[in-house]
């Protein structure tokens, strides 16, 4: 070996221990980071919906970050996928996002129904759970059959059961109910025929008409459907609209002079895009909540403190406070909390999906701890458990006066007499079909 | 009967409607032979630029009439600008190629456009108003109980869709530069080889196609609000366009009554039957069934290719 070479060979050495030296703390680092994958939808049809969830989601991780450098000392990784609220391109950002992560992927919010249905199928081989917010299948609540779905804060059967409710209380009861007619006007996808089967099951038990009115999506052109609407005269109409379907339903409505307050929409119908557009033909129209309303709660000081004035969001500045905002915020919030309740039980490292999955199935965030959190006033208390994925069936009513939403009913919870029979036989019927061995919940840890 | 009329002049003011959106394609279609997959994009662009200027001008407090007429060219000068680029960016290097590779450049500008729109503009949705009276109102009252229910925004729009129509057809037949359209449509390098400017041609035929996608795009707008399903009403127009005939102005307008009024009725007639949400694919249904018997649509041009 001459000169040459033995000082290359130094050379070599010497630089390989310089960047190793220099990179070891931040290998170190990402080691300890929690990956939470962000499926979102800025682009297409829905994007005017997609856009303030995406925006609350991500500044409340970042909020987190700034204020608590994450959770338990463990930074929180984010990374945006476009879906396009298409089912196809959110399966791909899931295979894409999964393994990211020293740990792979916490959870998934898909934010469509269409994607959790497909996610369902691949979460349990990939042991990663999802929380499915206010969406997605309905029975999946049935924590024995349902080990990796959780449709935290309310399902579509609880909305239409909620729905049912408060429209009897307006009435004066449920025997009002007798002989009216509620039709369903809904978005032609799994999303909207989901709470077909609640509302065929109430119709029958309280004895009103169900009629079902589908529009094909996106829904921008209904004018038959509310031709058939104005010949049908139905007493309340319930819409189960996403996206342009929304606005476009409401300024229909206000076409044939259907009346703005005898039209209810579920939750996922009931924010400022689904109603700016329409104008003054929205006055008036109702819409049921997630729990939570518009406006600005303690959380949102500490999001503007840390993440608003530092110019780190995204949202504009009328978006921070409404309706999809304040639910983005709410899924992190979720999210996050699970991940901390699994680090109670595994320790303060990143963790597994399996462990967030025990973690969101342990969730029990009671008044106190909400009020710590800054969402007093948003939220109930939730309590996560394995026979019960769903955590709290409450919910309240919100109005459009035109210019913002107020709260115009007190809270109604889900009937569950109603709902469990449903749950089970459905959650039993897609165990059988897809051969699964239900967990038994008494001897769960 | 009552319901029967509303829901079939409801379903034919509805096609009108499509009508605009199948205008576009049949102008370039029938200037450059080239099938303009963009044209519920530059609908959503051009609705995008209108609403989003006149919200700007009236944020200084200009007279309405003045903010709405320069956001009217603003949005014009921008599809300008797209005719300008598609022409120098797009079809000039193109000139003489297959017609499939036509197209396959139209899906792509499509994207663009549609990504460019947003970025530019933004992606919520925007509730334009530009003057038009958007109230039902109800005909035949004495009649029919409750009438017959008509939306003014609807009757407006067909009359935008009666005078594009007649422009368009005095452009085509009674213009120099109309009758140079038709000419490139015919051949390329025919038309090249006797001094017409294919260059200019194309850049025209896309402003032109521009300036209707605009029309479109402020009526769409102000019934739903400018957001990005406007640049899906090409799925709309698609049907419109096989039943009237890819050449025809005229084609257009009767074809976008028939599917209007076609889809409506089926809808509300047969739907309920059969599930309901029939709409969409009924239209393609009457489209292909005229396709068995009239295979170049009700006025489109017969071509015969010899071998």
């Amino acid at each position: 070996m001459g000169i040459r070479q033995v000082a290359l060979l130094g050379t070599a050495i010497v630089s390989a221990g310089m960047i190793a030296a220099l990179t070891a703390p931040s290998v170190a680092q990402a080691q300890n980071e929690q990956f939470i994958p962000n499926l979102v939808y800025r682009t297409g049809a829905y994007a005017p919906n997609g856009i303030p969830f995406a925006d609350g989601v991500a500044d409340y991780i970042n909020m987190l970050n700034a204020r608590d450098g994450g959770i338990n000392g463990v930074k929180i990784i984010t990374e945006e996928c476009e879906t396009g609220y298409a089912t196809d391109r959110g399966v791909e950002c899931y295979e894409r996002l999964k393994g990211k992560g020293p740990t792979g992927a916490a959870y998934f919010s898909p934010l469509s129904t269409g994607i959790t249905f497909a996610l369902t199928e691949k979460a349990p081989g990939d042991k990663i759970p999802l929380i499915t917010m206010g969406y997605g299948r309905s029975d999946s609540r049935d924590g024995e059959i349902f080990t990796w779905n959780f449709p935290l804060l309310g399902t579509y059967w609880t909305a239409a059961n909620v729905a049912i409710q408060y429209i009897a209380k307006e009435w004066g009861g449920f025997d009002k109910l007798k002989g009216k007619k509620i039709a369903l006007l809904y978005h032609d996808s799994p999303y909207g025929k989901e709470p077909i089967a609640a509302l065929d099951i109430m119709s029958k038990k309280y004895g009103f008409d169900f009629l079902q009115i589908p529009v094909p999506a996106p829904g921008s052109e209904q004018k038959s459907q509310w031709l058939q609407i104005r010949q049908q005269r139905p007493d309340y109409v319930l819409l189960w609209g996403w996206g342009v379907m929304n606005s476009a339903a409401v300024t229909e409505a206000g076409n044939v002079n259907y009346p703005r307050d005898h039209m209810l929409g579920v939750w996922w119908s009931g924010a400022e895009p689904d109603v700016l557009p329409a104008g003054d033909k929205a006055k008036g129209y109702k819409a049921l909540m997630l729990q939570h309303p518009a406006g600005k709660f303690a959380v949102h000081k500490d999001l503007e403190k840390y993440v608003i004035s530092q110019g780190k969001s995204m949202a504009k500045p009328e978006e921070f406070g409404q309706v999809l905002y304040n639910r983005g915020i709410i899924n992190s919030m979720l999210g996050t909390e699970s991940i901390r309740t699994a680090m109670a039980k595994f320790g303060n490292k990143p963790m597994t999906g399996e462990q967030v999955r025990w973690g969101i199935e342990h969730l029990d965030l009671n008044a106190d701890r909400i009020k710590q959190l800054g969402f007093d006033g948003m939220i109930g208390p939730i309590k996560v458990s394995c026979l019960d994925h769903e955590g709290a069936r409450l919910s309240r009513v919100h109005q459009w006066d035109g210019k913002e939403w107020k709260v115009i009913s007190d809270w109604f919870k889900g009937d569950d007499s109603i709902l469990e029979p449903l749950v089970k036989a459905t959650a039993d019927a897609y165990g059988k079909e897809k051969k699964i061995t239900p967990r038994d919940c008494s001897k769960a840890s | 009967m009552g319901f029967f009329l509303e829901v079939l002049i409801g379903g034919l003011l509805a096609g009108v409607l499509y009508s605009l959106v199948a205008l576009g394609f049949v102008l370039i279609f029938k200037a450059s032979g080239v099938f303009n997959f963009a044209q519920g994009a530059m609908v959503l662009t051009a609705g995008l630029a209108l609403v989003r200027a006149l919200d700007v001008f009236e944020q200084w407090h200009w007279p309405f009439g003045l903010a709405l007429l320069s956001a009217f060219a603003f949005a014009a000068v921008i599809m300008a600008i797209i005719a300008w680029m598609v022409e120098r960016l797009v079809l000039r290097k193109l000139v003489n190629q297959e017609d499939i590779i036509l197209f396959m450049a139209t899906i792509g500008i499509t994207f663009f456009l549609e990504g460019l729109a947003q970025t530019l503009f933004g992606a919520d949705v925007y509730p334009l108003n530009v003057g038009l009276p958007k109230d039902p109102i109800f005909l035949l009252e004495s009649l029919f109980d409750g009438g017959i229910l008509v939306n003014e925004l609807d009757i407006w729009a067909a009359v935008a869709a009666g005078l594009l129509v007649a422009g368009l057809a005095l452009f085509f037949q009674r213009t120099r530069i109309g009758r140079a359209l038709r000419a490139v449509a015919d051949d390329h390098a025919a038309a090249q080889s006797v001094g017409i400017p294919l260059n200019q041609i194309w850049f025209i035929v896309w402003l032109v196609a521009g300036l209707v996608a605009l029309v479109a795009g402020a009526v769409w707008g102000s019934k739903l609000g400018v957001q990005f399903s406007l640049s899906l009403l090409a799925l709309k127009a698609l049907p419109v366009l096989i039943l009237g005939g890819f050449t025809s102005v005229p084609g257009a307008i009767i074809g976008g009554l028939i599917i209007g009024a076609g889809e409506k009725l089926a809808e509300v007639f047969l739907g309920p039957s059969m599930g309901g949400g029939i709409e969409i694919w009924f239209a393609y249904v009457v489209a292909l069934l005229f396709l068995l018997f009239r295979p170049q649509g009700l006025f489109g041009e017969r071509i015969i290719e010899r071998v």
